[in-house]
């Protein structure tokens, strides 16, 4: 393991700052040539900045690499390509040009920076040696078939593909797995195998520690932007990992609150979307807070969407306190008393441009209109003040344009909003992100309050300590499967962690 | 801390955000001024009325492009559908020998479908409203040159068959045609759709749409129905439109309207900017237009050849949506 001198790269104290956050501090890291390192944390540990430094993609990072015992400066995506590092990011539409070929996506650096002075594409030449590359890598994909006409896990393969055409010796897999059925994973795996049998030193990034165990060798845990540990798995059960993955966090402060849980209000069986979900069951009592505990990829969104009828391919059958539910729009759901809070806040929950008043009573228009839907602004005023006051928005006025709030008050703007509406189940989806600790103490009491009126909350989040905290039961998770229910009360977060990433299965 | 910055902020940049919410108001102003002093007759009420006349039929259909801009989407088949509109009231009159009221009403009836098409195309298939409408643009325009074979339509026009058309245009339909009709026409649908976009929820749920669809669709509005709704108002005032151009000269021109659209377009788009709204909206798409049908009436009466106009209108356009952009951006 400890062999950075040849055949390996080594990062020392690698430390880099956004503005607001200090994402990593003094992080070490190595990759052996020919062995495959899984990289581990928990959501925001850290693990893709990491990567992307490696990868060149930030140049003001502070710290050294070095590559087979030497010192080397990676600033820029063509330094760390010159030294053989490849990169294949999680999203690999964005990476790849969707209206060429998939030999023309394989060539493309060659395409870009090997042309020397020519001008005309060999185009004979570009094929053949795609081909080649492919061949080697046991892939049977035409190059001449356009890539908008792929899998998603043939791209991934065009990608890894491209990564090997050029002269690598470390490969970076960031979350390759997420997106992967059980039989194209198998395909990667022995990909993966090949690739280091070859000798290229492989980066393995992902959330499911099962798989870790059937590819990789080393191990490096990450937490909350630090380096934890770094060993061999054989060393490490998935219980371990966990351990680190989540160590010693800070309590936060969560309502106290007594739940008062009535008969069963939200009923769902049967849910399936045709791709992420499958035969989802779930229900919600009057007065309670339920969890839906799941790393990033598990289908918790598309649940969320699914549940308030966001989501068109989504079949299920839905009873709410015993009557049958319609969702086949957000507006249907609406007016069955469903409300979702999304996560994506900027572009799903609140009008940027419009005011504060606005956007709170976006959902609820029709009770502040008189005779031919005649807005009445002195109603609309007096409901949005209200609010204001209730839930505290930092605001100057009702009129301040929305776009000059923090996250946090943006988030309350996106929650008061359906306060108004008076729903009977709210769905919250990772409700606490990006929003600082004195706003999420106010969207916690929030919740607390909502469920103590009789209402239902469904409480999506990958924040495991929050989930526990505030929730009564939890639902978890993992690859669009609810694998697991919970009460939370006796459970903690190394055993979410644990079936959260597909651990504690028969 | 916070504050304080954006305050400055605010005062560095207080001579765009002036302009920028007075611009087009102040512009008009001193264009007046100045034609009133370096021209003879500018500065009379008939010239007045002659550029409210020239402008009514263009802003009445540019307010219709402003709704379908307030939903988020674009109306290009505007210009079509006005010309469409001429054909069919002129005809209906001059071919079928209808009443007024009969003509009129078939006519909107006709050309809402135009709206309930476009709306179709651009919800169900996904496809960029501009680019839809470009093609439903050609579409009708084709369908209004088929319909009148290509021709001219007017009274005593000869028929295929060797006749003249028989039927007579009402006296009653040339007058709204007329000042002060179509002028008090054109104010009372600006005015109208003024308070529909800016006091009515109906308004209100179109700008959020055109706002945020995802986050209208996510806060349950039904956002088909209101685009549906907003290509059909697009469609009902074109329609209006060519039913004024008709009224005015008593016949059915070819292409009649297709000039309109690139003056709506550009009113509509010059309107973002009055009073710092910031978004299409009804009032300041009549001071866009009006602002344009100033500038080319005095340049005019300055002697410029009406052949440059297009130069001064494309500038102004040019000069409002710089304004508007770069405002969004700071």
């Amino acid at each position: 393991m400890n062999e950075p001198a040849r055949g390996g790269l080594e990062m020392r104290s690698i430390s880099i700052a956004f503005p607001g956050v200090q994402a990593l501090s003094n992080v070490d890291f190595a990759a052996a040539s020919g062995r495959t390192h899984a990289l581990i944390g928990a959501n925001g540990a850290g693990k893709s900045t990491l990567m992307k430094v490696l990868a060149g993609a930030y140049d003001h990072y502070v710290g050294e690499i070095h590559v087979d015992g030497t010192t080397a400066s990676i600033r820029s995506p063509r330094d760390a390509k010159a030294i053989g590092i490849q990169i294949v990011y999680q999203e690999v539409d964005t990476a790849l040009i969707a209206y060429l070929s998939v030999g023309e996506n394989i060539m493309l650096d060659q395409t870009v920076h090997g042309m020397g002075g020519r001008q005309f594409i060999r185009w004979r030449e570009l094929h053949e040696a795609a081909g080649a590359v492919l061949k080697r890598m046991g892939i049977s994909i035409p190059t001449r078939k356009l890539v908008s006409e792929l899998t998603l896990a043939e791209k991934q393969m065009v990608l890894i593909a491209r990564a090997v055409a050029v002269d690598c010796r470390f490969l970076i897999l960031d979350e390759p797995t997420a997106p992967l059925s059980s039989s194209e994973t198998a395909r990667l795996f022995t990909l993966v195998r090949q690739l280091k049998s070859e000798g290229v030193g492989i980066i393995f990034i992902s959330h499911r520690l099962p798989e870790l165990y059937e590819i990789c060798e080393d191990i490096t845990v990450m937490r909350d932007g630090k380096g934890v540990i770094t060993g061999q798995l054989s060393d490490m059960d998935q219980a371990t990992i966990v351990q680190y993955m989540l160590g010693q966090r800070m309590e936060q402060q969560f309502p106290d609150r007594t739940p008062v849980v009535g008969e069963t209000a939200l009923a769902v069986t049967g849910l399936s979307d045709g791709g992420m979900l499958h035969d989802i069951q779930l229900h919600l009592k009057k007065g309670e807070v339920v969890g839906l505990a799941g790393l990033v990829g598990a289908g918790k969104t598309e649940l969320c969407r699914a549940l308030f009828g966001a989501s068109p391919g989504a079949v299920s059958e839905v009873t709410l306190h015993g009557r049958k539910l319609r969702l086949r729009s957000p507006n249907q759901a609406v007016k069955q008393g469903i409300a979702l809070i999304p996560e994506e806040r900027r572009r799903e929950g609140i009008f940027v441009h419009e005011p504060v008043g606005t956007n709170l009573t976006a959902a609820v228009l029709s009770r502040f209109t008189r005779a031919m839907a005649w807005l009445s602004p002195a109603k609309e005023k007096r409901a949005a003040t209200e609010m204001i006051e209730r839930l505290g928005i930092k605001t100057p006025s009702e009129r301040t344009l929305v776009r000059n709030l923090s996250g946090g008050n943006q988030q309350k703007v996106a929650i008061g909003k359906w306060l108004l509406a008076d729903s009977e189940v709210y769905i919250f989806d990772e409700p606490t992100k990006g929003v600082d600790v004195g706003a999420k103490k106010d969207i916690f009491e929030l919740i607390a309050g909502l469920a103590a009126r009789g209402k239902s909350v469904l409480y999506a989040s990958s924040e495991l300590n929050e989930i526990i905290g505030i929730t009564d039961r939890i639902y978890v998770m993992y690859d669009g499967r609810i694998v697991r229910e919970l009460d939370s009360d006796d459970t903690d977060e190394e055993e979410l962690m644990i079936y959260c990433t597909g651990g504690g299965q028969a | 801390m916070n504050a304080t910055a954006r305050a400055k902020h605010k005062n560095s940049f207080s001579f765009i955000d002036f302009m920028y919410k007075y611009g087009t108001l102040l512009t008009i102003v001193l264009l007046i001024a100045f034609f009133g002093i370096f021209t003879d007759n500018f500065l009379t009420s008939s010239s007045l009325i002659n550029i409210l006349l020239a402008v009514s039929v263009s802003t009445i259909i540019a307010t219709g492009l402003t709704v379908s801009l307030a939903v988020g989407g674009f109306d290009l088949s505007i210009g079509s559908t006005a010309s469409l509109a001429n054909a069919i009231v002129i005809s209906l009159f001059v071919w079928h020998g209808q009443s007024m009221g009969v003509g009129i009403g078939l006519t909107i009836l006709f050309c809402l479908v135009v709206g309930v098409v476009n709306a179709f195309l651009v919800i169900n298939f996904k496809i960029q409203d501009m680019l839809m409408t470009l093609a439903t643009m050609f579409i009708f325009q084709g369908i209004a040159l088929t319909y009148t074979r290509g021709a001219t339509v007017s009274q005593n026009m000869i028929m295929p068959s060797g006749d003249y058309a028989t039927g007579t245009i009402p006296a009653l339909f040339g007058k709204i045609g007329k000042v002060p009709w179509i002028i008090i026409i054109m104010l009372v649908v600006v005015l109208l759709t003024h308070l529909f976009l800016q006091y009515t929820k109906h308004g209100r749920y179109m700008y959020m749409i055109g706002g945020n669809r995802e986050a209208a669709e996510l806060s349950g509005l039904p956002v088909s129905r209101y685009r549906l709704a907003a290509y059909l108002i697009s469609a009902l005032l074109a329609t209006i439109g060519g039913i004024m151009i008709g009224a005015r000269v008593m016949v059915a021109e070819v292409n009649s309207g297709g000039p309109m659209l690139m003056d709506a377009v550009a009113a509509a788009f010059i309107g973002y900017s009055v009073l710092g709204a910031g978004k299409p909206n009804a009032l300041g798409t009549f001071f866009g237009a009006l602002l344009i049908q100033i500038l080319s009436y005095g340049l005019i009466m300055m002697s410029v050849p009406y052949y440059a106009m297009d130069i001064v209108k494309g500038s102004v356009l040019a000069l409002a949506l710089a304004i508007t952009y770069y405002k969004r951006k700071h």
